[in-house]
Order: structure tokens, then sequence, then C-alpha cells
């Protein structure tokens, strides 16, 4: 089977002057470096400098961002160099409209982090805000790099710090959540290396991921190495099966270490989909549709039934990611413009109100060493500014319109009900795929009712009532520093809900030229029908 | 000079979202900085953030009102942005100021301010003052989003808005673990709703070309694209919307939470539980009369659930005790009657009751507040009695407001729900145009048909004569199957009538069980008890003046003319009178009239010999003698019950079982540690391949890798 399609959103533009991407990766790094000479007794010059390292990174996203034609697909910035040449791996760095949000979304909370981790952390300052740091470059690495061996070791570098994160700075059962966590995630990274090495060789000595698309492959090699480099992904979002590292990583991380697991680890994996899996797989997402859209709804509903008998607040907020998470894995499965880029801005959506929910429940830990719902009951009295940013970050995790949560979902549903609806009108084979995608979808909307069930329960159980517990009498609300924090998440989440043009404008022509391409070679493989009648509108478009 | 020569150099049009702002404003800075204000302050901030787009909304109807008399479809629209684009699909933040609107718009703008007036008196003790009005005016903007919105999607920003400003406000004293559990069934159960709702919202988007915007949706379905619109997918998309209706506007059945979100302040029931949100449903099913008048099937399911719901709710309103509980019920129950109305294509006159409605239960409402806060919180019927004589302006508002839902004329809700009664059965379908447009539908069905019966391997001929005699066959079918749902029409009358018998009875039970007799509660509490101050007083007597003449726009003896208020929504509704509606004789209207009299004078009267001097032998002996009823109806008809023992409590231990079972057990166990020791188990044989050479290592490595390679190749 002819495999190889002409993705022009994967173009890669030629390299430029300054290697500005490389500096934004390594920035962090590079304050990592200078906090290694500094004695770690010095605890606030780590605080300083961390602060400032991301803040520095924070800046040069900006000049990112502003550098971007957003208007325009292709990769961009590119920097482009001999790596190893011995064995052809390049250091080829390039950003386009599907990591921009990423990218922005990391130097954005990183900083947030670091404040957030002056009062969450309080040993090891030293150790914590290196690896904190090289973590940074790990996750901004894994998002502009385009040659598949960069890519992989920034992706194996991130592996390492969040390991050090939960062990070291973690709670009671860290242990077993390092062991699951590294269990997991390495077992999908050594197949996703499999892969790696096969398409290397076959390839002929190149790691470029545009050189990889245009290789022909069989139907069964596709499909291999599609569920390889899908596990690993699959595994990281994460979907149902492959997710109970999740709540347990979350539970025993510390503040920080969740924020940046929810707010950027995990997007990693819907990302790495959508940037590696898919364009070179394009036929195997087709073959493999029914069942990611099985795991998708089944994610949704689950997460869901599972944050609700939760009796610890944060493994409730780890489960509603697995929920969360459910609904960007929809809109991919989905795969149309509409539902595409409501994906990719619930990933970001997810990062800034999942980051500030387990923010939130950092500071309540912090006061009261405690997480168990039960221990608390009315504390919106003792803390009323702290329950109502409680209250406005659940509005928009329960996707209330005006807030980012619903923008995002509201996509990823109407694009989803939309491939449901088309696929209707041909007649004959299409329509299991169709029935499918309709009832999977219709499935998901519970998931609508019962986000609210069971983060209204929480809200309702922790603040309101009356105060039954004599511990919580002494708490005090949120410091100047706290409410900082909430603020600057908070502004966000109004703005996408209110605005999100600039949001959703970042990854438009990306996402149209890149389902361009790839969109017919799916619907080929899991909708035939539907894909010919597609062709025929398209046809006669072209002839008016 | 008429109207029309009057010229205006002002485009009102631009107001539109000066009305819905200044209540947002309002509510963020009460909200945000309302500890820092003084109570006066705030006071003058929210009240004025409700007044002024009060009398923008003026503005906007005289010049609307002016434009309708050269172009019956005029109507004022303004695009402040584009909200979301994304691939084919596009949503804009849109304002739309036309007749339906306008009505909304100043009900809401004027109940709204009332309720906001009331409330400076009736919350002046608490201390929650700022947050109290901060909710309200968030309040306000969202329900001015729903109804000047443009489109479905900025219905929906609205709709989902006053869900949320709902929930604060049910749960505003949220130290009572009930309110606060009260505010989240609300929320709750308004979602299950909404997801009927969005699922609509989708599938319109899907069908109608990416947009959602009600000219290009009336547009879209009134002619092209036919052959893709078949009767099934229209009805299919009517009822998903209805659900979320049923649950905004609380029908059968979706109406548990109104009743516990009595828990609000009382201002709060008058505004968002009697006036305005409730009646959201109501209003968006009217605005999409241009759809659901293609699906009678559809429309008689809101009829009927309607109709339900009136007596149900009604019946249940007979035995309660709480005053506020008794006027949720009747809300319920009045709302089933607007729905009736909807449903049988009456638009206009659902759209009147809402109209009526909100003047006299606004004022139901808030005179029971003012019973309540002049004794002290004192809610049980039981407990009171004789406040004629203590409460002079409650007492006059009330009985007028009593009066009024009860339906004696000429008073506002006798003409409302006459010309309920009246249009429901008058009404019907027009089958002639419906099969009209169908046909290309029909056609579509009647080939497949034949392609389905048609034998392989047989030459296949479709000639003309026998694809027409199948095409006739599917009309005729179609034409038959509307035409049987004629006899829902008189079922729902049957049930509107005897609604509105027990809604006489149950209204003159508490008005007769609050100010008549003797004080049944506390001596002390009777001889503090004050009538409402001035503020307070203010609004009961604006709203008891409006639910007299409110009615006078729609009166119905105009016969071959329209009366203002049903010309005025004409052309909103034009499109859906083309395949639904219907001239009523006199005889009709006055066999109706003389009907829904009786009605009213039977249960007032029974009301009146029961309860006039306080609850009497008589009512106890008949609630006695039918325990089991009386139960029941004491009980809501078990309704939360059964839900709490089909839908929560097997949620919870699901979940339960679930995440014990397949996430501790299956996952974690069976296939993450059992695979782990089984690994450990072995390691401690491979112990010795651990030399610590790193050159080992890496050799090991690589040959690992290139028999994985060399394997999979």
């Amino acid at each position: 089977m002819d495999t190889a399609l002409t993705q022009a959103w994967l173009q890669l533009d030629p390299s430029h002057g300054f290697p500005l991407l490389t500096a934004l990766v390594l920035m962090p790094t590079l304050f990592a470096l200078i906090g290694v000479t500094i004695p770690g007794s010095l605890q606030w010059a780590h605080k300083a400098l961390s602060l400032v390292g991301s803040l520095v990174t924070f800046g040069l996203g900006m000049v990112v961002w502003a550098l971007t034609d957003t208007a325009r697909a292709g990769l961009q910035l590119t920097d482009d160099s001999s790596w190893i040449p011995s064995i052809g791996a390049r250091w080829t760095l390039a950003i386009d409209g599907l990591s921009l949000p990423y990218v922005l979304l990391t130097v954005f909370l990183t900083p947030l982090v670091f404040v957030g981790a002056w009062s969450a952390i309080d040993k090891k300052w030293k150790e914590f805000a290196i690896a904190l740091l090289v973590l940074e470059t790990g996750m901004l690495g894994s998002l502009v790099a385009v040659d598949l061996l960069a890519f992989y070791v920034f992706w194996e570098v991130m592996l390492v710090p969040m390991y050090l994160i939960i062990g070291i700075w973690g709670g009671r059962d860290k242990v077993y959540a390092t062991l699951k966590f590294f269990l997991y995630t390495m077992f999908g990274s050594l197949l996703m290396l499999v892969a790696i090495v096969w398409m290397y060789l076959h390839a002929g000595n190149t790691f470029q991921l545009g050189a990889w698309t245009q290789l022909d492959l069989t139907e069964t090699q596709q499909h291999w190495l599609f569920a390889a480099f899908a596990l690993a992904f699959l595994i990281k979002v994460p979907v149902f099966p492959f997710h109970t590292w999740l709540p347990d990583a979350h539970t025993e991380a510390p503040t920080p270490g969740s924020v940046i697991l929810a707010g950027v680890l995990l997007k990693l994996g819907t990302y790495g989909l959508l940037r590696f899996a898919i364009p070179l797989f394009p036929a195997a997402l087709g073959w493999a549709s029914p069942v990611l859209l099985a795991l998708a709804v089944i994610g949704i509903v689950y997460g869901a039934m599972m944050a609700y008998v939760q009796t610890d607040v944060k493994r409730l907020v780890a489960y509603s990611s697995v929920s969360h998470l459910g609904f960007v894995m929809l809109g991919i499965v989905a795969f149309n413009e509409e539902a595409l880029q409501g994906a990719i801005l619930q990933g970001v959506n997810h990062g800034l109100s999942t980051g500030a929910l387990f923010l939130l429940v950092g500071f309540l830990y912090e006061r009261r060493h405690t997480r168990e719902i039960a221990d608390f009951g009315g504390i919106a009295k003792r803390m009323p500014v702290f329950a109502a940013f409680f209250v406005f970050v659940t509005m928009s995790s329960i996707a209330l319109p005006l807030t980012n949560g619903f923008v995002g979902e509201f996509l990823i549903f109407a694009g989803a009900f939309k491939e449901g609806v088309r696929s209707s009108m041909a007649a004959g084979e299409g329509t299991s795929w169709r029935t499918m995608m309709l009832v999977g979808t219709g499935i998901a909307t519970s998931g609508i009712v019962l986000g609210a069930v069971y983060m209204l329960s929480v809200v309702r159980r922790v603040f309101f009532g009356p105060m039954t517990n004599p511990d919580n009498e002494g708490l005090h609300d949120l410091t100047g520093r706290e409410r900082l924090l909430m603020g600057a998440l908070c502004v966000f989440i109004v703005w996408i809900g209110v605005a999100p043009g600039r949001w959703l404008g970042m990854s438009e022509a990306t996402v149209h030229a890149m389902v361009q391409p790839l969109r017919p070679a799916i619907l080929q493989v899991r909708a035939p029908a539907d894909f010919r009648r597609e062709q025929l509108l398209n046809a006669d478009a072209r002839a008016e | 000079m008429s109207l029309a020569d009057l010229t205006f150099d002002y485009n009102a049009a631009a107001l539109l979202p000066v009305i819905v702002a200044l209540p947002l404003l309002g509510g963020i800075v009460t909200g945000l900085f309302g500890k820092h204000l003084s109570r006066g302050t705030v006071h003058v901030i929210a009240n004025t953030a409700v007044l002024a787009p009060f009398f923008m909304a003026v503005l906007a109807f005289v010049q609307l009102r002016a434009l309708t008399l050269t172009n019956p479809d005029a109507a004022l629209r303004f695009e402040l942005y584009r909200w979301i684009a994304a691939g084919s699909y596009t949503f804009d933040i849109a304002f739309l100021f036309d007749p339906l609107s306008a009505v909304m718009c100043l009900v809401v703008a004027g109940v709204g301010f009332l309720v906001h007036l009331y409330s400076t008196a009736y919350m002046e003790d608490d201390k929650g003052y700022a947050r109290y009005f901060s909710y309200l005016n968030l309040f306000v903007f969202s329900m001015l989003m729903l109804v000047l919105g443009k489109n479905l999607a900025m219905l929906f920003i609205g709709w989902e808005g006053v869900g949320a400003c709902s929930y604060l406000l049910i749960g505003f004293w949220f130290k009572d673990m009930d309110k606060a559990v009260a505010g989240q069934k609300a929320f709750i159960v308004n979602r299950i709703g909404d997801i009927g709702f969005v699922i609509a919202i989708f599938l319109l988007l899907a069908y109608a070309n990416g947009s959602v915007d009600y000219d290009s949706l009336r547009a879209h379905f009134s002619d092209a694209h036919r052959v893709l619109i078949d009767p099934a997918t229209i009805t299919l998309i009517c009822l998903l919307l209805f659900v979320g209706a049923a649950g905004k506007s609380a029908q059968i059945p979706l109406y548990v939470w109104l009743p516990d979100a009595m828990a609000g302040p009382t201002p709060v029931s008058a505004l968002i539980h009697a006036a305005t949100m409730v009646t959201a449903g109501v209003y968006m099913v009217a605005r999409m009369n241009f759809l659901y008048a293609l699906s009678p099937a559809a429309m008689t399911v809101v009829m009927v659930v309607g109709a339900l719901t009136a007596v149900v709710a009604a019946s249940i309103g007979l035995a309660q005790n709480d005053i506020k509980k008794v006027l949720a019920y009747s809300t319920v129950s009045q709302l089933g009657y607007m729905f009736v109305a909807v449903g049988a294509g009456a638009f206009a006159a659902g759209i009147f009751h809402l109209f009526t409605h909100a003047f006299f239960k606004a004022c139901l409402f808030l005179g029971a507040g003012a019973v309540i806060y002049g004794l002290h919180h004192e809610q049980d019927i039981r407990n009171m009695g004789g406040l004629k004589a203590k409460m002079k302006v409650t007492h006059w508002t009330f009985l007028v407001a009593c009066l009024a839902i009860a339906g004696l004329p000429p008073l506002a809700g006798f003409f409302s729900k006459d010309a309920i009664l009246a249009e429901t059965v008058g009404f019907h379908p027009d089958t002639e145009k419906l099969s009209a447009y169908y046909d290309a539908s029909f056609k579509n069905q009647a080939l497949r048909a034949l392609a389905r019966e048609h034998k392989p391997g047989t030459p296949f001929e479709a000639d003309s004569a026998k694809i027409d005699a199948r095409h006739k066959q599917v009309k005729a079918a179609y034409v038959a199957s509307v035409e049987k749902l004629a006899i829902w029409r008189k079922v729902a009358l049957a049930l509107c009538l005897l609604g509105a018998l027990m809604t006489a009875f149950y209204m003159f039970r508490l008005y007769f069980l609050t100010f008549w007799g003797q004080f049944r509660g506390d001596p002390h509490a009777y001889h503090d008890a004050k009538d409402a101050p001035l503020s307070m007083a203010l609004a009961l007597q604006i709203l008891a003046v409006l639910s007299i003449a409110g009615g006078w726009l729609g009166m119905p003896f105009a016969h071959g003319k329209l009366n203002w208020f049903w010309h005025w929504l004409d052309p909103v509704f034009a499109r859906g009178h083309e395949f639904v509606g219907g001239h009523l004789s006199a005889a009709l209207e006055y066999g109706l009239m003389g009907a829904s009299v009786t009605a009213f004078a039977i249960g007032a009267g029974v009301a009146w010999s029961f309860y006039k001097d306080g609850p009497s032998k008589q009512a106890a002996a008949i609630a006695a003698s039918a325990r089991g009823l009386h139960a029941a109806l004491l009980n809501k008809w078990y309704v939360d019950e059964l839900y709490d023992a089909i839908l929560i409590k097997p949620l919870r231990s699901v979940s339960m079982a679930l995440f014990q079972v397949v996430d501790r057990v299956v996952i974690d166990t069976m296939l993450v540690s059992l695979p782990g020791w089984t690994l450990s188990g072995l390691s401690y044989l491979v112990r010795f391949v651990q030399t610590g050479e790193v050159q080992v290592y890496l050799v090991g490595i690589v040959a690992g890798l290139t028999v994985l390679v060399m394997y999979s190749l």
C-alpha cells in the first residue's frame, strides 16, 4: 500500500540565524547548572535563581510566540544542525501551531509552580530547583524536537526529574507511586524506542520526522509501529486501562509535581499522538479508531465515576484528569478540524484548570496536612477567598460557558457529533463507524453531568455545611502570594473562555493543513463509503 | 403625529451590549470589592445595574416599535465579536432584539429591578449582602444574555450562567447543609436536561452548515436541503431540545429540583424560580417555533408533558404546608400550561402566559417573602392565620395575585389561561403544508423502500408509476400519523381544566390559611408582625397592578383581528404558524371562558368553605379518608425516593465496585504488580548477569535491540 503522503504541515522552514528554540530549551538547564555551583544552604538563592530562570525562559517563550507565524502551517523557527553524525541524528528543533500552545503553557506554568513551591517544598530546595528546571528542558525539548532521536532523549529526560520529585519530596506511599510511574512509563518508552530504531533502520539512517513520513510501509508494519508509538503516548495521557499510575503519582507527588504532571506532562501524550503516531501511520489510526474511541469514552465515564467515590481530594482531581483527557482523546479520534481544535485547546485548558485545582488542594494541605474530604466541611466560612477561587475553578473544570473549559469541550463534542452525522449521509458500508461514533459520543455526553456530580459534591463537602471539625477553626485564608498565583491562572481561564480567538487561531492553520492529507487516509480505512462520498463532494466543489 | 413619524437619531441596537454589560459590571464590582463598600453603596450599584438596562430596553423597544410599523419583520441586531471559530463552525457574540426578545428583556429587567429593590430591605440583616447582590446582578446578566442572544450558543451561555447563579443563590446560606444540597441538586438535574440541549445543538450544527444563528437556522429549515431533512430527524432534534427545556423549566420528569430550590432567599425564588429563569425553556421552544412546527409529533409530546406536569404539580400543591412549597409547585404547574401552549402551536399564548405569570407569581412570592419576613422566618401556613389585619399591603397584593393566577376575569391570568385553552383545541397542524414540505423526503423514502424490496439479480424497473404510488403511500401514512395526534389536544384541554380547578383551590387554601381566621402560631410572633417596609411594599404594589392590567394587552375580543400582544409577536411566529394554527370560533372562546370561570368558582369556593376560619374538620376528614393518597401528595408522589433508588445510589455503588475491582484488583494487582513480582522472582535467578561492567551492559542492550529489530522485520 502506498502510504507516503505529502504532508505540507510538516514542511521544515530553512534554519535561520539565531538558535532561538535551542536557547529556549536549554535555558532552564543553564540555570540549573548555575544552581549546582551554589551551596544548598542558601535556600533563598535557589528560590530566586529558579524563579529568574523560569521567568527568563518565559520571556524567551514570548519571543517565540511573537516570531511564530501562526497564520501559516509548517514547522518554523528551525534550528537544524548536525548532532551525532555517526548515526545521522540531527539537532532539529522547530515549532508550529500544534506545539506553540503547549510551549506557552509550559513556560507560563513553570514560574507559577516555583512560586507555589516556596511553601510546598520544605527541604532540599537546591535539588528540587535543579530537578524542576531540567524537567522544563525535557518538556520544552519534547515539544519542539522533530528529529525522533532528539525527541526520545527529551522524552526520557522528563522521566528522571519527575521520578525524583515524587520520590524525594513525595508523600507516604511515594516508593510505590514512583515505582509504578517508572514501570508504566518505561514500558511504553521502550516499545517506542524499538519502533524508533526500526524506523531509523528502515528509513536509511535518519531520525527526521519529515523523511519518515515518506516511507512506504505495509499495512501490518503500520499497525505494529503505530501500536508501539501509541502505547507510549496512551500511557502518558493516560487512557483507560493504563491510567492507574496517575492517581498514585498525583497523590504522592508534592504540589509542584502534581501541577507540572497534570499541566504539561499528560499533554505530551496527546501531543505525541498528533505529532508523531498519527502523521507517520495515518491508516493505522483508521484501523485503531474503534478501539481508541471506546477507550476514550470509557475514560470519560469511568474516570468520572472513579473521581466520584474518592475520599482524598487530590486523588479525586487526579481521576478527573482521566475523564478530561478522555475528552481530548475523543476529539483526536474524531479527527476533523472542529474536534482537533477543541482537543488541542482542551489540553491547554486542562493544564490551567487542573493545575489550579492542584495548587488549591496544595494550599489546603500545607495548612492542615490532610487531604481527606471528611476532615473538612464548612470551611468557606473561614476561607472565603479560597472557597471563591475553588468554586470558580470548579466552574471551569465542569465547562461552564465563558470559562476556558467550555470552549474546548464544546468543540470536541461538536466535532465528534459532526463525524457521526456527516457519515450518515452515505448509505451502506460507512454506517458502522457512524453508529459507533454517534453512540460513543452520546455516551460521552454523560460526562457533562458526571463532572458536575463529583466536582460539586467535593465543593459542598469541603466548603459548605456547618464547621464540624474543630481543627479547621484555625485555618487562615489565602496569602497575597497564593492569591497572585490563582489570579494569574484565573485570568487565563476567563480570557480563553470569553475570547478564545487568539488561542484557537494559534493552531487553526496547522490543524487545517494537518487534516487535509491525513483525514482522507484515515477515513479510507475506517469508513470507506464516507471517504468516497467526501471525495465526490470535494470534486463537486472544485468543479463549481 | 403618529409614532411612525418620530425620527430616532440614536441607534438602539448599540444599546444591546450595554444592556447586558451593566449587570455584569455590577456583579463584578460588588463581588470583588463589596466587602469594602457600605451597604448603601452596594444597593445603589446593584440596583442601578438593573434599572439602567431596563430603561435602555424601553428605548430599544420604542425604536423597534417604530420600525415594525413600516416593516413588520424589523429587528435590532448587533454583532459584537466572533467568539469561536473552528473548522466550518462559527459562533458569534451577537444580540437580537426582536419582538420576542423585547418582551422577555423587559420582563427580565423590569421584574429583576423590582426584586433588587425588594431585596434591599429583605436582606438588610444579612452579612453577605455584597455577595448576594453580586450573584443577583450576575443572574440578570446571564438571563439577558439568554434572551438577547442572536443564536443558540448565546442562549446556551445564558442558560448555563443562570443555572450557575441559581446554584449559588439556592445555596446562599451555605452553612446549612440542606440548602447546599438543594443548590447542587438543582444544578445537576439541570445538567441532565442540558445533555439533550447540547446534543440538539450539535445535530443542528451538523445538519445546518455549522451555524446556530436563529436567522440562518430559520432560513435553512425553510426551503433548501429538504432531501436531508426527514420528519424523524426534526422530531429527534425537537425532543432533545425539549429535554433541555424540561430540565430548566422543571417539567416531568425533571421538575424535582424546583421545590428544593426554595431553600434560597425568597426574592431569589421570585425572580429566578418563578418569573424568569424557569421560563427559559418555554422561551427556547417558542424561539425555535419554526423547527417545532415541522414536527407535530414532538409538539404533541411537549403539550402532553406540559399538561401532565400542570396536573401532577397542582395535585402536590394541594397538600403542602410550606408557603413557598405551595408556590413552587404552583410554578411547576403554571410552566406546564406554558408548555401546553407552545406544544399546541399557541406560541403567542404561551409567551403571554409567561408574561402575566411573571407578574402574579413574582407578586405571590414576594408577598410570601413579606409574610416570612414579618413573622421572622416562619414558613409553615399551619402556624399562620389572621394576618390580613397586620399586613395590609401584603394582604391586598397577595389577594390580587391569587385572583389573577386562579383566573378571575378580567385579571391577567384569566386572559392568558383562556387563550391557552382556546388555542389548544382550536389549533391544528396543516398536513397539506407539512407533506408538501417533506415531499422530497417522502420521495426519497419511497425510492429507498423500492430499492430494498428489489431482489438482487433481477432487473430493477423503477418506473415512475410505481414510484408515484409508493410516494403517495408514504405521504398518506405520514398524514394519517399526524391526524391521529388530534385526540391529545382534547386530553390536554381536559387536564388543563382540571389543573385550573386545583389551582384555584390550592391558591385560596394558601390565602385563607395565611390571612384569614385566627393566628395559630406563637402569639409573640403575631404581636411583632409588621407589614412590608417601603421598598418591599413598592415592589408588591407595582406587581399587583401589573397582575391586573398586564392581561389587557392580550384581550381576546378582537375577532378577525389579532390583539396587541399577538400582533406584536406575529413576525417571530409567522414561520411556525405556516404549519400549525387555525381560527377560533366565538362559541369556542365563550364556552371555554365559561368553563374556566366555573373552575375558578368551584376551586375558590371549596377552599373558602374549608379554610376561611383556618383548617376545618371537613378538610381533615377528607385527608384522613384518603390517607394513602394524602400521604402520596404530601411526599410528592415519592419521586425523589424513586430517583434516589434507581439513579443516585446505583451510581455510587457501581462506581465503588468498579474502583475496588477494576482499578485495584484487575489493573493494579493482576496487570501491574503480578508481572512485577514475576519479574523480581526471575531477576533473582539472573542476578549473576549483573557484573558491574558498563561494556557488558552495552553489549547486552545492543544485542537485545538487534534481536528485537530483526524479529520485527
